[in-house]
């Protein structure tokens, strides 16, 4: 079977492509990119002036919350929220109920993701056994069954030994450990960012410190073992200045930094609504240096990957006192407009290297098979609309979860198609109106 | 009757609080707090009648919900309560029986169900009344609120000021303490440095919030710096499980370098006043010779939240056009 993208700007920064080309796709496959390609019995998709084809997007930080949790997201809800944001794949994370980390929890992910059919499913293995800091989980169970790398995320890996026998194994199979960087005693109970904003709220301060001291161990272990080390969900300016480093000095490290911290403060802690608890993640929002650093970082190449950490949580679970609520937000279908928004269109970066950020560069972390357009990958495609208007809704997003702190944002850009194996399972319906189902 | 020195101003007079609920000083204009506080003046006068009860309440119901435990301040709305004559209740809750069950929020929910008019609430989390701010009708009165505020207190301390001093602009105040932990310190900068004081805060770096230069006080660890030539020391009490969390070394050691004594007054004005929010540990944050002592004025501020919060539940029911209306 064989359908045809005409029209259309197509990016793909791996293949130096950039520019007006048709997308033939046969059989679920990438069969051509070519200007003026022929319609030769294809089924022929138009695609409207203005969008951007681009390899498909790939969230490599998503909390999808089954096993155990599917009050807040299931493996369906999460993947039909992935689609919407323009996302073709993710990789989620082990911190679910039982714990990622056993070949028959990774099995039950992959074999829901299998029946939703929606974005591509990347699970992460835990480091340890239940997550509980102590015995290494079954690495190489993990790897065959389908873990594209490791972490106990949700919290730091409990010890510098831990972690660094973590790096020694897992390097054998050539798969990250990705970290979530803190130190659980500067931590303490604290509840948001240390800073102007959380003294004048009375709220428990983090400092940036506290997540500084975790890349620093990690980078420092990740030149001991030679292996792969990726930071997670960076915030603090003191973390890009060691991640900067250890890349000058070769150390093999990459990160990731999310779009809330990358657009928010600590200033959203007090407005426009006082103690929301949907601006409490951990990490938290940072005050207004960090956040630049994470721009800087991003625009520099210090940043390999924006990554949402997609966090769902029940709004009885937020609506609760700010220190008694959980951490985290929901991303996947804010990240595109936000990213176009605040990085594309304010100037940081190009449309190319909002590609790489969001594309190529997590499928390079991860060793994944998307990223490209090249012929014969999988025909994973997001279709951008650069110049969308975007209204964020809270109430309408896909995912089981609304605890978004942009409910009423405003933005520019967006996402008009998601294409998953050749096959469109999201269509902006202003933009794809005729699109028949199926196609 | 008043006599503030506050700069006249050429807008009509307030005469109620034009908000639902007293969620913090932060909150409030300078022309407010003025008005809370010549009202607490007229206030004050009720209570020193043979019959000390006036009917500006009469038919409200007012519930004091306190999540911790409170002798002083849950006392002193009780009594500004019934002076007022509001149908009161009070209901305290142990934390722990929240942690069994029941969200605030739903709580708070079933109590608004009985249509009370007034909700006043201590809690341990900061924000706590502006989570029921949002979901309740009633107006919402802030009891202190985790480290967040405690405008009650900070309303009766610049009473107590202004009577001693008869102003409070441009007094040298001093406070001196766990600056980290303390919802009394928040509420009384916003007050103090609204009402144009000079705000000093001192205690040891491992107490002090972070960027507290920001919000308009100096900031000092040298007690002695802080006490020269103030007009009001305002002590905040130590716990004493801070010193597990390695604040600081021993009880003894904070007496020996922040514990205010009469020689370490002496730098300060000849007529200081000496205030405490209670419960005071003696010989810890402040020796007893100064607690009990000429310049302490400890149990005026006690007397004065009777007073102040008799004014705050008054002005929030919509003051004097309340009662022309009623």
């Amino acid at each position: 079977m064989k359908k045809l993208l005409k029209g259309g700007r197509v990016v793909d920064p791996v293949n130096a492509i950039d520019g007006a080309f048709d997308i033939l796709i046969v059989d679920g496959l990438i069969g051509r990119v070519g200007r003026d390609l022929p319609v030769d019995g294809a089924t022929v998709i138009e695609v409207p002036a203005g969008l951007v084809l681009c390899p498909g997007l790939i969230d490599m930080h998503v909390h999808l919350r089954e096993p155990g949790q599917e009050h807040k997201e299931t493996v369906a809800t999460g993947t039909a929220s992935a689609v919407a944001g323009g996302f073709t794949a993710v990789a989620c994370m082990p911190n679910t109920s039982p714990v990622n980390d056993s070949a028959t929890v990774t099995g039950l992910i992959l074999a829901k993701a299998a029946a939703a059919n929606l974005a591509r499913v990347y699970p992460i293995g835990a480091v340890s056994k239940g997550q509980k800091g102590e015995l290494l989980a079954d690495i190489a169970e993990l790897k065959a069954a389908g873990c594209v790398a490791i972490t106990d995320d949700g919290h730091p890996t409990a010890t510098a030994l831990l972690l660094r026998r973590a790096l020694e194994y897992a390097g054998m199979f050539g798969i990250p450990v990705v970290e979530h960087c803190e130190d659980p005693t500067l931590k303490g109970d604290g509840v948001a960012h240390e800073g102007y904003h959380a003294s004048r709220l009375g709220l428990r301060g983090i400092p940036g410190a506290c997540e500084s001291l975790g890349v620093e161990r990690g980078v420092l272990l990740a030149e001991l073992t030679g292996s792969a080390f990726h930071v997670a969900h960076m915030s603090a300016r003191g973390s890009m200045r060691a991640v900067r480093k250890a890349k000058e000095a070769g150390i093999r490290v990459t990160c990731e930094v999310a779009p809330h911290h990358f657009t928010l403060t600590d200033e959203a802690l007090g407005a426009p609504v006082p103690y929301d608890t949907n601006t409490k993640m951990n990490p938290p929002l940072r005050e207004t240096a960090d956040r630049d650093a994470m721009i800087q970082g991003i625009a520099d190449g210090t940043v390999d990957v924006i990554a949402t950490d997609h966090a769902p949580h029940h709004y009885d679970e937020k609506k609760v006192e700010f220190d008694r609520a959980p951490f985290g937000i929901v991303g996947l279908e804010t990240a595109v407009p936000l990213t176009f928004d605040r990085l594309v269109h304010a100037g940081h970066i190009s449309l190319r290297r909002m590609i790489e950020l969001l594309s190529v560069n997590p499928a390079r972390v991860l060793k994944l098979p998307g990223g490209t357009l090249s012929e014969g990958a999988a025909a994973d495609i997001t279709v951008l609309a650069p110049d969308l208007p975007v209204r964020i809704e809270a109430a309408k997003l896909r995912s089981r979860s609304k605890n978004t702190p942009f409910d009423g944002w405003e933005l520019r850009g967006g996402v008009a198609a998601t294409i998953v194996g050749g096959r469109m399972v999201f269509a902006n319906e202003q933009l794809f109106a005729y699109v028949e189902a199926g196609l | 009757m008043t006599t503030t020195s506050e700069p006249i101003d050429t807008k009509p007079a307030l005469t109620s609080l034009r908000r639902k609920d007293l969620l913090g000083i932060a909150d409030l204009s300078p022309e407010e707090i003025a008005l809370v506080l010549d009202t607490a003046e007229a206030m004050k006068e009720v209570g020193s009648r043979p019959i000390k009860k006036v009917p500006a309440l009469r038919g409200k119901t007012v519930v004091n919900l306190f999540f911790e435990p409170s002798t002083r301040t849950r006392t002193s709305f009780e009594i500004a309560e019934k002076r007022l004559s509001a149908d009161t209740l009070s209901v305290a809750i142990g934390t722990s029986s929240v942690v069994k069950g029941e969200t605030l929020a739903d709580t708070a929910l079933n109590l608004e169900a009985m249509s009370p008019d007034m909700i006043v609430l201590r809690h341990s989390s900061s924000g706590a009344c502006h989570l029921l701010s949002r979901i309740c009708r009633s107006a919402i009165v802030n009891a202190g609120d985790g480290t967040n505020e405690h405008p009650t207190q900070a309303l009766l301390d610049a009473l107590t000021i202004r009577e001693r001093k008869g102003r409070l602009q441009g007094l040298k105040v001093a406070i001196v303490g766990d600056l980290l932990h303390s919802r009394v310190l928040r509420s009384n900068i916003h007050l103090l440095t609204k009402m144009g004081a000079h705000v000093w805060v001192c205690g040891p770096p491992t107490l002090i919030p972070a960027e507290m230069k920001q919000f308009g006080v100096r900031v000092t660890s040298y007690v002695d710096e802080a006490v020269a030539d103030a007009d009001v020391v305002m002590l905040l009490r130590i716990q004493l499980e801070r010193m597990e969390g390695a604040y600081f070394p021993s009880l003894r050691e904070y007496f020996q370098v922040f514990g205010m004594t009469e020689a370490r007054l002496r730098l300060a004005r000849p007529d200081v006043m000496i205030m405490h929010p209670g419960p005071m540990n003696r010989g810890v944050e402040i020796a007893s010779e100064v607690a009990d002592g000429p310049y302490s004025v400890i149990l005026d501020q006690v007397a004065n939240g009777v007073a102040v919060r008799m004014a705050v539940l008054y002005l929030l029911a919509g003051g004097a056009e309340h009662e022309e209306a009623a």
